[in-house]
């Protein structure tokens, strides 16, 4: 038997049981149990040692429960120059009243029919995944149908209020019909300094064709852990796009896993973070090339200062069958001082013989000959650091297909990086 | 204008300069010769304030003012110019841009109003004329993929933009063909006045028969060690250093 002091924090929510996905919670559970919290040796986890910050944080965990938020509010969460849909969460629920009808899309909780849950984020892959199968309190469900080209971005806007519990678990399953098309920029807005884990997962069914974008900015409380769990199946002739900048946060480690599992498919993974104070974000990528003709492309970039530390892992799985396979992948960083750290690690994986595949990784200072010919040129040095700075990091931004929230995204680094231009 | 006295500067406890003098009057052209690892490109970064470099010694001032004081961009704001040996490239960041934010920056020092985008594509247009620098080059990130001469035409297309008082070409003739040293040569004769002056650095007797200069100085092991007239180059053109290294020796016999 175990006591109090020596159960994690996290094993005590586990009693707590809700409505109705009997099932799927019981798969859940079961991964769980198996593979417990990673421990400090555990492979995928041993630069990220959420077990321990986790501890550290927390003595204890409250399921966050949903809260109002006023259409006022909602207003001002919108970026500058957005023109589109809005859906609107609270801790993870989602606000009907609030969020837009979106023609051809439907949004709603999830019920107890969603047997597929787990199918995609399977839980025996990661114990957070299975620990949210296990104990979250509200799914959400986004369907597109069949041959819908939504036209206009859809902002999805996570209000989170940590004072309504620590421990928020937003579960999402999205699907999208065969030729469907749409576009999702998530952003978040925290209503309260409270530290909070929170710990989602996003499974992404893509049709044959489909067109999925999904651009996300993080920004985390200071003292908050977060940890995300995004996969998708792409089937043939179906593409999808992340671009994920992450720019705060105690502790932020993404899993992002794509499927490639239809010809002519395309999954792509780009990634900006920028860190300073004590941030710690990792990015664990992963491509699964299962059939001939497949591409995937992958960039992520960090600047990094202060006692920051960015982690890196990129996984591509080539599986025999996989021929003809277009795999890139390229992680660079700039550390601005000696505290912040990089590791960075590609991960190939090749079983075809009849693949382009390339990666690379550089860590480095920023380029003092590069600064030096600005200035001369009678630039100021901040300025011209952020020119530089800015360079490096808009190579990331470029993937992004929507303008205005592209120039929303070059605001918020030029902010963090303290110049415009 | 410019004004140095017993320059000593060094780099990672390497004395690189060891006392130099020299004087540049408004209006003159002076050009700086010797043979490699001689100090040129030392004492043209150190005039445009690269941090690298220790001074250990001496004092420059520049239109009066202590010019080691200044940062370099302070420098280049005041106008001082320095076209590089080896210009770096940029990826990245766009060569308009680049020069836009320049332009503004040193205006802004000068008391001019910004150019707005209108009126700053028009000056590029005008400049670009000077050196016959073509706009694709201009639309590309600064300097990247530019082969050597295009890197050393944007230098002097950059000094057109931001018309300095003080220009400090280091090298720009080397590795042009007698085509693009021509227009080089002839952008640089243009921008000269009887306001602004010119040091070229340069192995080469060839520049100076296109921008003639006033004196001639020849660095060797980081002092100057002669310095003449525009006869000085032909003579070392025929010559080589040989002579003056020996000078040098016997003198310090
Ligand atoms: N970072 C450095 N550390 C040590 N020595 C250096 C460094 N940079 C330059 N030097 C040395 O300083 C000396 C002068 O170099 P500099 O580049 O000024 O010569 P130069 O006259 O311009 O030569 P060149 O004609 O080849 O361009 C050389 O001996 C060079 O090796
Ligand atoms: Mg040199």
């Amino acid at each position: 038997m175990s006591t109090l002091l020596d159960t994690h924090p996290l094993d005590l929510i586990l009693d707590q049981s809700h409505d109705d996905f009997q099932e799927v919670r019981a798969v859940g559970r079961e991964a769980f149990a198996k593979q417990g919290l990673p421990s400090a040796k555990a492979e995928e986890y041993k630069f990220t040692n959420l077990t321990k910050r986790l501890a550290q944080t927390f003595d204890s965990f409250e399921l966050a429960a949903a809260f109002d938020v006023s259409e006022e509010q909602v207003k001002n969460a919108i970026f500058k120059g957005f023109d589109g849909h809005i859906l609107v969460f609270t801790n993870g629920s989602l606000n009907q009243a609030l969020s837009s009808e979106i023609t051809g899309v439907e949004v709603t909780s999830l019920s107890g029919a969603s047997a597929a849950l787990g199918s995609i984020a399977k839980p025996e892959k990661d114990p957070f995944a299975a620990f949210n199968q296990a104990t979250f309190k509200n799914g959400i469900q986004i369907s597109i149908a069949k041959n819908t080209q939504v036209e206009q971005p859809i902002l999805v806007l996570n209000f989170i209020d940590s004072t309504k519990g620590n421990l928020i678990q937003p579960r999402v399953w999205v699907e999208a019909g065969d030729f469907a098309e749409a576009t999702f920029i998530e952003q978040q807005i925290n209503l309260s300094d409270k530290e909070y884990f929170l710990n989602e997962v996003k499974e992404i069914k893509g049709g044959r064709n489909s067109h999925i974008h999904w651009y996300r900015v993080q920004n985390e409380g200071k003292t908050s852990i977060s940890m995300s769990n995004i996969e998708t199946d792409i089937q043939q002739d179906g593409t999808f796009t992340s671009v994920n900048l992450s720019l705060s946060g105690l502790m932020v480690r993404n899993n992002l896993n794509l499927n490639l599992l239809g010809s002519n498919s395309e999954g792509n993974m780009y990634g900006l973070y920028l860190t300073n104070g004590k941030t710690h974000v990792d990015n664990h990528t992963n491509v699964d090339h299962t059939i001939p003709h497949a591409e995937s492309n992958e960039l992520y970039k960090g600047i990094l200062t202060d006692n920051s530390r960015g982690v890196f892992n990129g996984k591509i799985f080539v599986r025999q069958d996989a021929q003809k396979t277009n795999a890139f992948q390229q992680n660079n960083n700039i550390l601005l001082s000696e505290n912040a750290i990089v590791n960075t690690k590609p991960q190939l994986e090749i079983w075809a013989d009849d693949v382009k595949c390339s990666h690379g990784c550089t860590t480095g200072q920023l380029d003092e000959e590069a600064l030096f010919y600005l200035q001369a040129r009678g630039i100021g040095k901040e300025k011209a650091r952020g020119l530089l700075l800015y360079a490096f990091a808009g190579e990331v931004l470029e993937n992004i297909k929507d303008d205005a929230f592209r120039s929303y995204c070059i605001t918020l680094i030029q902010e963090r990086l303290g110049t415009n231009f | 204008m410019l004004s140095i006295k017993n320059l000593h500067a060094s780099i990672e406890g390497n004395e690189i300069l060891r006392g130099i003098d020299l004087e540049v009057k408004a209006g003159e052209v002076h050009a700086i010769m010797g043979p490699n690892g001689s100090g040129k490109s030392t004492l043209a970064s150190v005039l445009a304030g690269r941090e690298e470099y220790e001074i250990t010694d001496g004092e420059v001032t520049f239109k009066g003012e202590d010019l080691l004081e200044l940062a370099p961009e302070e420098r280049a704001r005041e106008g001082v110019f320095l076209a590089f040996q080896y210009p770096v490239e940029i990826p990245g960041v766009s060569s308009t841009n680049f020069l836009r934010t320049a332009v503004n920056q040193v205006r802004e020092h000068r008391g001019l109003d910004p150019l707005d985008a209108v009126k700053f594509l028009t000056m590029m247009k005008e400049k670009m004329k000077l050196v016959e620098i073509d706009q694709k080059l201009l639309s590309r990130a600064l300097n990247e993929g530019f082969s050597g001469g295009e890197k050393k035409r944007n230098e002097i297309f950059q000094m057109a933009m931001l018309e300095p008082t003080l220009s400090i070409l280091d090298e720009t003739d080397s590795g042009l063909d007698i085509d693009a040293l021509r227009i080089v040569s002839n952008g640089v004769n243009q921008l000269k006045s009887k306001d602004n002056a010119t040091i070229v650095v340069t192995h080469y007797q060839r520049l100076l028969d296109y921008i003639v200069p006033d004196f001639v100085h020849v660095l060797y092991k980081g002092k100057i060690v002669k310095s003449g007239t525009k006869e000085l180059a032909l003579e070392l053109e025929e010559k080589g250093y040989d002579w003056i290294k020996a000078d040098v020796e016997q003198a310090a016999v």
